[in-house]
């Protein structure tokens, strides 16, 4: 289809502004841009036309089943939308005297309390905006304390070598040496490797509990013992959280400072790659460290600072918050036992037909590996992903973690019906066949999508990152 | 209860019958008894949807929406056209994950592209990334785009955004950065102590333009002495000013950044806003976080994918540049939304109707008694001095349904946009000039 920069002609538009009562104040001519400014000239009409083709272009949870393994592509409440658009939140200026945004502060006390209570966490700061963002603070609490305590031997941060490619980046952003931590062959840590990489010079460790092979580590009181006795602390990365609300809480199983994405597991939209939240809570003892806001209050002299502008993205906490409110926490429970026992009913209906990496009661989501398909038959995780999309489909999360070989990652999440499941499982055992019997043809899927494998060597290869006007 | 899960008590049932299983606590068998809680969560029992409405429409009334809002600092209110919120709100970009699997996600890839297209317009850069979460990570971001192993400091001015400062410091702290801010004169940036702090161990200067008091640096001089010593310039920039003003690009900026929340953004209590950042085409493979690339599928057709992962955080891990992974694509979706609704003749008019309104606000206020401080050409934001006790003034303004202007050290940082007319800021004046009379 044509960009909207095709679709453009000099002169249309459309009127917003009303005409000016106060007398014009041209800027002088040397401060003003000389450069053509081309954006596009296109009438509502087709513009509103424009972003509907793009959106039937488009795959979201209300497209289809979303088994994007680590995402937790769950259904997104419409009236959570709804409510976070209300004039009196989004009307709000940032810098409002307190007195008059006292809602906005309210919602932001309300949702921390909630979800200290389900992670077992003492203070939670919502500046983070992402997963990301959350890690790269957590680790700044985690320096902040060795440091206040005149620690500055600690320079490295433990991270299991099946953790999310944002675990080791955010220990080197917050300038920390990375020690990759082997896991064992039930793909959870392995206790003596870990016991032989603690140190004085141990941070912390950054873990995922249930892990990214979908297991819950039953060993953790003793690897978070570890660490502590090592001096280290212990950072969750609340990706997977979703297997555990209301059975499991970071604060109990000995972590100090967790992360959450309010976009997995608080239902909050993921808008096409973001806006997410990423908020931070931590137990008392490094609550004095938590980011603050400059502008809008004052900074604790031992704050770690501010990591963005503001109290982080507000409007994700409030759906968050609106999510957690009608659920309350047996609510909570309830999504998370679906969300596990969705993953091991498509896990058990599957594991005739492709391999598991390790075929034990999953958590909230399960890998399988299809290195012997590959083998036998050449086709890959990738094409059988490929296949995916023509069932309408969304394909898991694929080739992560990456300790497994021909890895997808499959998270079908609490609120799918059993018939969603059954299909996709059909749908898997379908491809699988097909694999077996006419393993070329699966080579050439999608048939069905808008495109079909573009090349993505040759995008990288000769990047075209904007529409040339010329 | 709300509940969002579909399968019934006997479904659940015969579910785990079918995996060999009894109960739901069965599943969590590998999780020990000593952290498996027992006790509820002490949380309240969840709500209907009525219910849930009624509480929180009661919580939106705790706050107040101000008619008149005569306060930017960072937070901008504009006017946002239907069209864009409803562009926004369709379903199939609002509920999408990252788009990694293209033949599915060409809508959502393509408005990337497209809005790449338009920020390289907007700064004069050759190159945008997808976004990063706000103005003040966008300068961060850049910072660090631009150290290398010779060069690790970073300077930044101080009449920069205080929240970006602060960013930067904690950013630069992290990584072993030495931020030093480089000192004001007269509301903006003192280019003799900026070329005097011009060390050769000076990665970048950060300068901001319009600056956070609304003033208009001379940013050409200051891009001019980082190059001559060997360091990098990034520009943060007001993107709606950017229709007005020189550009980033033609004022020889190698990083462009932006607080994108001016167009088409809600002020939202301060998020999700929009971090923008572009940077010449010698810096393309250094920008954080996602871009998109056109390129062809198998049949020949267009099509458009993320690139450059090279880059990126799961493939390099630790050697990444940067650790984002989420960003604000919704954002950058409604950022691109309103650019195409307002056009460039809209935004152009939208942005010069900004400077009128500001500089008729700023004369009011001057003959209201409220003089201003500084005397450098701005946009939409100016200083005056407080001669009265500030608190005072803001409650007589919110009186009348005005939000004032943001006390800072030394004076109020006023801001007029398109959605305020003469009635409105003659209306202000007159209350200052009624408090500055009893004082």
């Amino acid at each position: 289809m044509q960009l909207i920069f095709e679709k453009s002609r000099t002169g249309r538009g459309s009127a917003i502004l009303p005409p000016s009562d106060v007398p014009a104040a041209p800027l002088p001519q040397a401060l003003r841009r000389q450069a053509p400014l081309r954006l596009p000239e296109v009438a509502e009409c087709d513009l509103d036309r424009h972003y509907a083709a793009l959106a039937r272009r488009s795959h979201g949870v209300c497209s289809g089943f979303y088994p994007l393994g680590s995402c937790t592509m769950k259904y997104n409440p419409r009236i959570d939308e709804e409510l976070a658009q209300l004039p009196g939140f989004a009307g709000v200026h940032p810098l409002q005297p307190a007195r008059t945004a006292e809602g906005c502060v309210e919602v932001l006390k309300e949702a921390e309390a909630a979800l200290c209570e389900v992670t077992g966490m003492d203070a939670m700061t919502f500046q983070p905006a992402a997963g990301a963002h959350g890690e790269f603070t957590g680790l700044l609490l985690i320096q902040a304390y060795h440091r206040a305590r005149g620690d500055a031997a600690r320079t490295k941060i433990l991270v299991p070598d099946s953790a999310h490619g944002t675990n080791p980046a955010s220990a080197a952003m917050a300038g920390y040496a990375v020690v990759n931590v082997p896991s064992g062959p039930d793909g959870c840590v392995d206790l003596q490797a870990l016991r032989a990489a603690v140190g004085p010079d141990t941070a912390g460790l950054m873990l995922t509990n249930p892990n990214t092979v979908g297991l819950f580590d039953g060993n953790i009181l003793e690897i978070t013992r570890i660490v502590h006795e090592a001096g280290g602390l212990c950072y969750y990365d609340g990706a997977n959280l979703n297997a555990v609300m209301g059975i499991a809480r970071p604060g109990d199983m000995g972590f100090d400072v967790v992360h959450l994405n309010l976009h997995k597991t608080f239902s909050t939209p993921h808008g096409g790659g973001g806006p997410g939240s990423g908020p931070v809570g931590c137990k008392a003892f490094l609550r004095d460290f938590l980011p603050d806001s400059r502008l809008g209050g004052h900074p604790g002299a031992q704050s770690v600072g501010q990591v963005r502008a503001f109290y982080g993205n507000f409007a994700v906490t409030l759906r968050a918050l609106c999510y957690i409110l009608t659920l309350g926490g047996p609510g909570l429970r309830e999504a998370s036992e679906n969300a596990v026992l969705n993953a091991n009913y498509m896990m058990h209906a599957l594991k005739d037909t492709y391999d598991m990496a390790y075929d034990h009661t999953c958590m909230h989501e399960f890998v399988m590996t299809l290195e012997k398909l590959k083998h036998e038959t050449g086709v890959s995780a990738l094409d059988v992903a490929k296949g995916l999309l023509d069932a309408g489909i969304h394909p898991p999360t694929m080739y992560f973690p990456l300790i497994v070989h021909e890895a997808l990652m499959v998270e079908p999440t609490e609120t799918e019906s059993r018939e969603t499941l059954d299909e996709a499982v059909q749908a898997l055992k379908d491809l699988a066949r097909e694999a077996h019997e006419h393993p070329e043809a699966l080579h050439a899927r999608p048939l069905t999508a808008p495109v079909r494998r573009p090349d993505e060597v040759g995008a990288a290869r000769n990047p075209k990152l904007r529409f040339d006007f010329a | 209860m709300g509940s969002y899960v579909p399968s019934t008590e006997r479904e659940r049932e015969e579910m785990l019958r079918a995996i060999g299983l009894e109960r739901m606590d069965d599943l969590f068998r590998d999780v020990p008894e000593q952290v498996r809680r027992a006790a509820a969560l002490r949380l309240p029992e969840g709500l209907s949807e009525m219910a849930l409405r009624a509480r929180m429409e009661a919580l939106a009334a705790k706050n107040r929406v101000f008619p008149v809002v005569l306060r930017g600092a960072g937070a901008y209110s504009h006017y946002i056209p239907a069209i864009v919120k409803s562009v926004a709100s369709r379903e199939e970009f609002v509920t999408a994950y990252t788009p990694y699997q293209a033949e599915i996600s060409q809508g959502v890839l393509q408005s990337i592209f497209e809005y790449q297209t338009m920020v390289c317009e907007l700064t004069g850069m050759d190159v945008s990334n997808a976004s990063v979460y706000d103005g003040a990570s966008a300068a961060a971001e850049a910072v660090a785009m631009c150290r290398d192993r010779r060069r690790t400091a970073a300077l930044i001015s101080a009449t920069a955004h205080p929240d970006t400062i602060a960013t930067v410091q904690t950013y630069c702290r992290a990584a072993g950065v030495e931020a030093r801010v480089v000192p004001e004169r007269d509301g903006v940036t003192d280019l003799e102590a900026l070329r005097a702090m011009l060390t050769p161990d000076v990665a970048c200067v950060v300068l901001q333009s319009p600056n956070f008091y609304g003033a208009i640096e001379d940013a050409g001089a200051a891009i001019a002495a980082a190059h001559e010593a060997g360091a990098k310039a990034v520009l943060s920039c007001n993107p709606m000013a950017m229709a007005l003003l020189r550009t980033p690009g033609e004022l020889g900026a190698d990083v462009a950044v932006a607080e994108g929340q001016p167009l088409g953004l809600p002020l939202s209590y301060g998020g999700p806003y929009l971090g923008i950042m572009a940077a010449r085409q010698s810096l393309m493979r250094r920008l954080p976080g996602r871009i998109v690339g056109e390129t062809t599928d198998v049949d020949g057709k267009r099509a458009y994918v993320l690139t450059l992962q090279a880059r990126e955080q799961h493939i390099r891990r630790e050697k990444a540049g940067s650790n984002i992974c989420s960003n604000e694509a919704l954002c950058a979706l409604t950022a691109g939304a309103y650019l195409c609704a307002v056009g460039p003749q809209g935004l152009r008019e939208i942005a010069q109707r900004c400077v009128d309104n500001a500089h008729y606000l700023q004369s009011a206020l001057a003959q209201a008694g409220l003089a201003r401080v500084g005397d450098a050409p701005f946009f939409h934001e100016f200083v005056t001095e407080c001669p009265a006790d500030a608190e005072r003034l803001m409650r007589a303004l919110e009186d009348e349904g005005i939000l004032g202007g943001l006390p800072i050290p030394g004076g109020i940082l006023w801001c007029a946009t398109e959605t305020v007319g003469r009635a409105q800021m003659d209306r202000a004046a007159e209350v200052v000039r009624e408090v500055l009379a009893c004082s």
